[in-house]
């Protein structure tokens, strides 16, 4: 019987991962999406590396920012008790940074399209940029907060390089769905990694297509 | 009075122009402004919601002073409280005509009655994208109109409407904008839609 609990593990990672990056990204998207500063565009580079950065050097860096060792995982360490390497914890702070710019650019991206006189309006009505945020903006672009948490969790469930270099394989621990594929397959067990595979395709093809047929049905606002 | 002189910058394909716009309005005059595309009218009704920043000058509504850059002040547009139609309407995708009434005030007997005086009363349940553009139009002048305004900015608010629709609702608009003692700006091409409406000189912002 294969061992699910890589799987479980993986869920879990994902899941946390997307409901932190949405509390965070929301504002930051809201901030990126308006006006534009040199200081803007040097941040908007900055989230969206992890892009187009190998999973391995973002895990690197890392590993030598929170190294219990030294500098900040030192002090993290001694002040917090928190340990970032080789830790579920660690793995969710690397889950966050590498999916950054599947939750932030969707978002950024649909605020920017809606048409600037809705904020104004509601301005004039005496509403505050928060409420105009709450109920006029957000509401407004539902397909695209979709979106991006679908991608944010189904970009989560693939991580493996990050994953490797900062929490290693261990179980229960940091050994998630796509390590253990690869774990299983050094070990000849074909059947458990089949089983993995197996699932992780499926989670992700009904995530995918589940959006899909959202956006088909729903996105019929000439706004989107 | 209101008394307006500012200088506001354009952005435009050819070349640079300059807004400059210094008149004083007394209070409860309805003004038309007129000028060709692209001369600042919308951003001239912007500058006084405080929605766009002039680079010059002030404004000063009432005895108050809503934008003096040299001492400082700008007030947002949440305090300066005027009555907004946007010329795209600007509406809420997300809300029905109701909603968007409530979301402006909570005055449930002069929602029903502006309801009544746009002829939207059968369709409150209704989101934007199932109204005609004549009905659309007119829900963003109620909603403008929900929060009471002292002041009231159209920016071409009757393009949409036939012109049976658009005679009578300006008729009720005469009516209730002497009632609240509004001072209205309307811009608009044709002096005609307007007549009847609108007393003292209009504005050529050419």
């Amino acid at each position: 019987m294969t061992d699910l609990s890589p799987i479980w593990l993986t869920l879990k990672l994902a899941g946390i991962t997307t409901l932190l990056l949405l509390v965070a990204g929301l504002p930051v998207a809201w901030w990126l999406s308006k006006g534009r500063s040199v200081f803007k565009t040097i941040i908007e580079a900055i989230i969206t590396m992890p892009l187009v950065l190998p999973p391995s050097v973002l895990g690197f860096y890392l590993l030598l920012a929170f190294s219990p060792q030294r500098g900040v995982g030192k002090w993290l360490n001694e002040v917090f008790g928190l340990r970032f390497v080789f830790s579920f914890q660690g793995l969710v702070l690397a889950s966050f940074i590498y999916s950054i710019p599947f939750m932030i650019g969707p978002i950024k991206s649909a605020l920017q399209q809606l048409p600037a006189s809705l904020a104004q309006a509601s301005y004039t009505l005496g509403k505050s940029k928060r409420e105009t945020f709450l109920k006029v903006l957000l509401p407004n672009i539902k397909p695209s907060l979709l979106t991006a948490m679908v991608l944010t969790f189904a970009h989560t469930l693939g991580e493996f390089g990050v994953v490797l270099m900062i929490g290693g394989n261990i179980p229960n621990v940091t050994r998630v769905a796509s390590i253990a594929v690869y774990d299983s397959v050094e070990r000849m067990d074909y059947t458990s990694a089949n089983t993995y595979s197996l699932i992780l395709f499926s989670i992700t093809f009904i995530m995918v297509i589940t959006v899909f047929l959202y956006n088909k049905y729903q996105a019929k606002s000439p706004l989107e | 009075m209101i008394s307006i002189g500012i200088e506001k910058s354009l952005k435009a394909y050819a070349g640079q122009r300059t807004l400059k716009v210094d008149r004083h309005f007394p209070m409860g005059s309805i003004t038309q402004i007129y000028g060709p595309s692209g001369c600042g009218k919308t951003t001239f009704l912007k500058c006084i919601a405080g929605l766009v920043t002039p680079e010059r000058g002030s404004i000063m509504v009432n005895e108050q002073l809503w934008f003096e850059p040299l001492s400082g002040i700008n007030l947002p547009p949440q305090k300066r409280r005027v009555g907004f139609v946007f010329q795209d309407y600007a509406l809420f995708p997300n809300m029905t005509v109701l909603q968007h009434l409530e979301y402006a005030t909570n005055d449930a007997a002069w929602i029903n009655r502006l309801l009544l005086i746009g002829k939207l009363e059968t369709l409150t349940t209704h989101k934007p994208e199932y109204l005609s553009g004549g009905q659309q139009q007119r829900l963003a002048i109620l909603r403008a109109l929900a929060i009471k305004p002292k002041l009231l900015l159209m920016d071409e608010p009757f393009s949409a409407l036939d012109p049976e629709m658009k005679t009578a609702l300006i008729q009720e608009l005469k009516a209730l904008f002497d009632e609240l003692e509004m001072t209205v700006l309307i811009v608009s091409h044709s002096g005609e839609e307007l007549a009847g409406l609108v007393d003292g000189e209009s504005l050529n912002l050419d």
